[in-house]
């Protein structure tokens, strides 16, 4: 067999999804945001979708509340899913381990809907956390816990969990306990041993975790809105107004670019901050 | 033929023939161009320049999958998806033999090498021994012309290996087929092979049955690599025909014959194996031996038959390796005691160096 | 902090704990849905009103069943449509591209292989949105330049398969890929020195064992095909996958027959996972 031949073969896939499904669209994408419509079917190049962006607070106000929520959520989740991704790595054994390893997959299974269904049915009003505070006495009347950021945030960390967990588990895993041993051999206490032996072996578990959550915090539509209520300020949906609601896609094409960036950004600042690299930690999560 | 990767020359020159339904090893040490070699012959390397003829006609235009080759992996590739029967019965199934055919032959094939019977097992099943059979079966089923073999003993533990060398040998000679067997370790070329060659730097150092390559090396890198030697540098001081006397470096006279021509103010290397040199308590039984020395023992290496003496001669101060004769009479030796010993000009080479 | 050193029994209690509340915390919205399939109610609240099975099998309003439920029911058979689609294309691209990056060296592959990582740390919901823009823009040029109406390219099933694909294909080439490096060369080449052809040689032996990794990488393909949603919710046209569909209903208030096709598909989701840790346990062997 021709070994050119089949080496084309092999790469049209490649080259097909690639440039008509990533490359091209985003290309297009960008371009759409820089054109400005003039009249009906007619359009100039210019940067009004962008200045309209910057020009408005509501929509500057929503993207950088969407960022920090995000860096918040990322924080929580990495503060929340290290002991447990610790107490999974080193300190559980036996079948006992690998259930909770396991159960922490679990969620994943379920639609994000699914989950958040869930959560809406804990949380409001008349919900079962309500009913229950009720019940024990602790509050005479119906308390609605839905529709504010702390919602939010608890459904944001539940949803991305398992994307710090497990590359948290798997780098720790990969931790010999004898240099836990000899941090302990040597003198040092809890804490130095995890600061300066555990949590340095950790990092490229943590930066893909943080990169992924970040990632899908940042993107998530379904938990701000429906945990959150239509006043929920996500950037996303003001992605989706002007897309579908105004039908205004040059402005839409600007935010989406403009989130896209913010994204990027993060994403490669946290690689070049802790010298990684996309294909060591993406690629092998 | 020759081989060359980039500007590093793999295979150089090298011009061989092998006999049909013999067992032929390459020995050399890793890295010499014996893989290289092989799959070459193999088909999945082409040569830079030569030609490989099997039975008389050239393969070069031949590929791998046509050629009447068969090769044993290093690490044996059994496909682990695959039982033993399906393994062996690879080959049969893609000349597109019958499927009753395939399943007589393979049983056939298993029994010939002493397994019966375990074609339904799976792969992790069977020790390694077994493994190693199944993945001959699977080339001798095919009838091949020449079998090559690529280190394929590596793998196994020291007892398995011994057994295995008798077994292989056993096989090669029922199935009559030619067997190349590369490998670095030299005890499993000599104990198996009709012919061995002793492969160096993409060449070939020497060629020729066992015992010729253990008595009479050609070359330096030869008495080096196989077996033992003590081994000392210096220069030729007196020649009468073939037989040299050497002024080494400690200012000590050994008497040798030269493995090649050489003459006097030559430097030399001289090997004398540690098996070569007899023991006496007080010299008498050392009477016409070439070289004689006074020295006292410097440590016992007992390792039963296979057990050493490390001995300094008085005079120089070299230290020697002497094999312990099992004999008995010398079972008593002890470090620091006082002994003789020599050994008979044959059985020194001496090796011009350059 | 490893079982092999000594720890106060107190701090080890706390820590244990943590790590059971963490649990009920993962488990409890999953719960909450589960249980309130079986509530005898009109709403998914409590208090519980006693068993029923009416939202799986109720045959008349107001307490229709799941089974009985048409559009729902509708909504799955789209959603099966389309993961079955994106699995088969994600599989077949992953497993190519997986042949691709692991055996043949081109000029650009480290480039080849960043960018194919990418589709992973763009939002969801820009990917969908930019791959809408650009096929509309060609349906649009196409429409104005000839006078043909190319549906495929309009909102629809067509648009979500490819949005889905387009970064689920970047899932399934890490998994393959991942099988394929640990794929021994000279198993391929013990088949053509056996008399196999190089494509007889990767059909018998490379493919049979990259087989469990393309089982696996499907089903990670199917699940996230059927749970996604983001980009499936730029894309989506008259026909609405089932998240698509519940969150429609979620919007306007929900019954319990939510939690009752929300358990079927908990169920479903486990079962596949079942067969995924099977498949793994097998691999292991």
């Amino acid at each position: 067999m021709n070994r050119r031949f089949g080496f084309y073969l092999l790469l049209a896939p490649l080259v097909v999804w690639l440039g008509a499904l990533i490359i091209i669209p985003h290309i297009d994408l960008f371009l759409t945001s820089l054109s400005v419509k003039v009249r009906p079917r007619v359009y100039e190049i210019g940067l009004d979708n962008y200045s309209a962006f910057f020009g408005e607070p509501l929509y500057w106000n929503t993207f950088a509340r969407t960022a920090l929520m995000s860096v918040s959520a990322t924080a929580l989740t990495l503060i929340i899913g290290f002991p447990i991704a610790y107490y999974i790595a080193k300190l559980a054994q036996g079948r006992f381990r690998a259930t909770l390893f396991v159960l922490c997959l679990l969620p994943f299974w379920v639609s994000e809907l699914v989950r958040t269904f869930g959560w809406m049915i804990l949380l409001r009003e008349t919900g079962v956390v309500s009913s229950a505070l009720q019940w024990l006495g602790l509050t005479s009347g119906p308390i609605e816990f839905l529709y504010n950021d702390a919602a939010i945030m608890v459904g944001l960390v539940y949803t991305s969990m398992l994307f710090m967990v497990v590359p948290l588990v798997t780098t720790l895993d990969s931790l010999d306990n004898s240099y836990i041993e000899a941090g302990y051999d040597l003198g040092g206490n809890s804490f130095a041993v995890l600061r300066e032996i555990v949590i340095p072996h950790a990092k490229p578990g943590i930066v893909s975790g943080c990169i992924i959550v970040f990632m899908l915090s940042l993107g998530n539509y379904l938990t701000p809105i429906l945990l959150g209520g239509k006043d929920s300020l996500w950037f996303t949906q003001q992605i989706y107004a002007q897309f579908i609601t105004r039908f205004n896609w040059e402005q839409g094409s600007a935010f989406g670019f403009l989130l896209l960036i913010l994204s990027s950004l993060i994403v490669w600042g946290g690689l070049k901050l802790t010298g990684q690299t996309l294909s060591k930690t993406v690629g092998q999560g | 033929m020759r081989k060359t990767f980039a500007d590093f020359v793999a295979v150089d020159d090298v011009d061989l023939a092998i006999p049909s339904g013999s067992f032929f090893s390459i020995l050399g040490p890793s890295g010499c161009g014996k893989t290289t070699l092989l799959r070459m012959i193999a088909g999945f390397l082409q040569p830079t320049s030569g030609d490989i003829l099997i039975k008389g006609r050239s393969v070069l235009d031949v590929p791998p999958n046509k050629r009447a080759v068969n090769m044993v992996f290093q690490h044996l590739a059994l496909f682990p998806m695959m039982n033993v029967a399906e393994n062996v019965g690879y080959g049969l199934r893609r000349r597109g033999m019958p499927r009753e055919d395939v399943a007589k032959k393979v049983e056939d094939a298993l029994a010939r090498v002493g397994l019966p019977g375990s074609g339904t097992k799976r792969i992790s099943q069977i020790s390694g021994g077994q493994k190693q059979r199944v993945a001959i079966a699977r080339c001798l089923v095919l009838d091949p012309d020449v079998l090559l073999l690529d280190e394929p003993l590596g793998a196994l533990d020291l007892k398995l290996r011994e057994h295995m060398k008798v077994e292989l040998k056993k096989l090669q000679h029922e199935f009559e087929t030619t067997f190349i067997y590369i490998t670095h370790d030299q005890s499993e070329a000599l104990v198996m092979s009709d012919r061995v060659a002793v492969m160096n730097a993409g060449r070939f150092e020497q060629v020729g049955p066992a015992q010729e390559l253990y008595y009479q090396p050609k070359t330096i890198f030869v008495a080096e690599f196989v077996g033992d030697s003590n081994k000392w540098r210096g220069r030729v001081a007196a020649i009468e025909q073939n037989r040299v006397t050497v002024t080494t470096a400690q200012s000590g006279r050994i008497c040798g014959v030269a493995a090649g021509p050489c003459s006097i103010g030559d430097d030399v290397e001289v090997f004398v194996r540690p098996e070569a040199v007899a023991l006496s308590r007080d010299g008498s039984t050392l009477q016409n031996m070439a070289n004689q020395m006074d020295g006292e023992v410097v440590s016992v290496l007992f390792n039963g038959a296979a057990s050493r003496l490390l001995v300094r001669a008085r005079e120089t101060g070299d230290e020697i390796d002497v094999a312990l004769p099992q004999t008995g009479e010398f079972n008593d030796l002890q470090a620091g005691q006082s002994v003789s010993f020599g050994w008979s000009d044959a059985q020194t080479k001496c090796f011009v160096i350059g | 902090m490893i079982p092999s050193i000594p720890q106060s029994p107190f701090l080890r209690d706390v820590y244990r704990t943590y790590v059971a509340l963490f649990f009920i915390y993962l488990a409890a919205p999953l719960v909450v849905v589960s249980i309130f399939a079986f509530n005898d109610a009109l709403f998914p609240s409590p208090p519980w009103e006693g068993f029923t099975l009416d939202w799986f099998f109720g045959q008349t309003e107001p307490r229709q069943g799941l089974f009985y439920d048409r559009s729902l029911l509708n909504a799955a058979m789209v959603s099966l449509l389309v993961a079955i689609s994106v699995t088969i294309l994600s599989v077949a691209v992953g497993t190519s591209n997986a042949f691709l990056f692991e055996r043949e060296n081109f000029r650009f592959k480290n480039f080849a292989y960043v960018l194919m990582l990418t589709p992973l740390v763009v939002p969801g919901i820009i990917l969908g949105i930019s791959i809408l823009v650009m096929s509309s823009g060609i349906a649009n040029s196409v429409d104005d330049a000839i006078g043909i109406e190319i549906e495929a390219l309009r909102p629809g099933l067509v648009l979500v398969v490819l949005g889905q694909f387009s970064f689920i294909a970047t899932i399934t080439t890490l998994v393959i890929s991942a099988r394929l490096r640990k794929f021994d060369v000279s198993l391929e080449e013990a088949a053509l020195n056996l008399g196999a052809t190089r494509w007889v040689a990767v059909r018998t032996v490379t493919l049979p064992y990259l087989t469990p990794a393309m089982l696996g990488a499907g089903i990670v393909a199917f699940l996230m095909s059927f749970e996604n949603f983001n980009t499936t919710l730029m894309l989506v046209g008259s026909d609405a996958p089932l998240t698509i569909a519940l969150f429609d209903r979620l919007k306007e208030g929900s019954t319990p027959v939510l939690n009752a096709i929300s358990l079927m598909l908990m169920v479903a989701s486990a079962l596949l996972a079942l067969i995924m840790i099977a498949l793994q346990r097998e691999r292991r062997d």
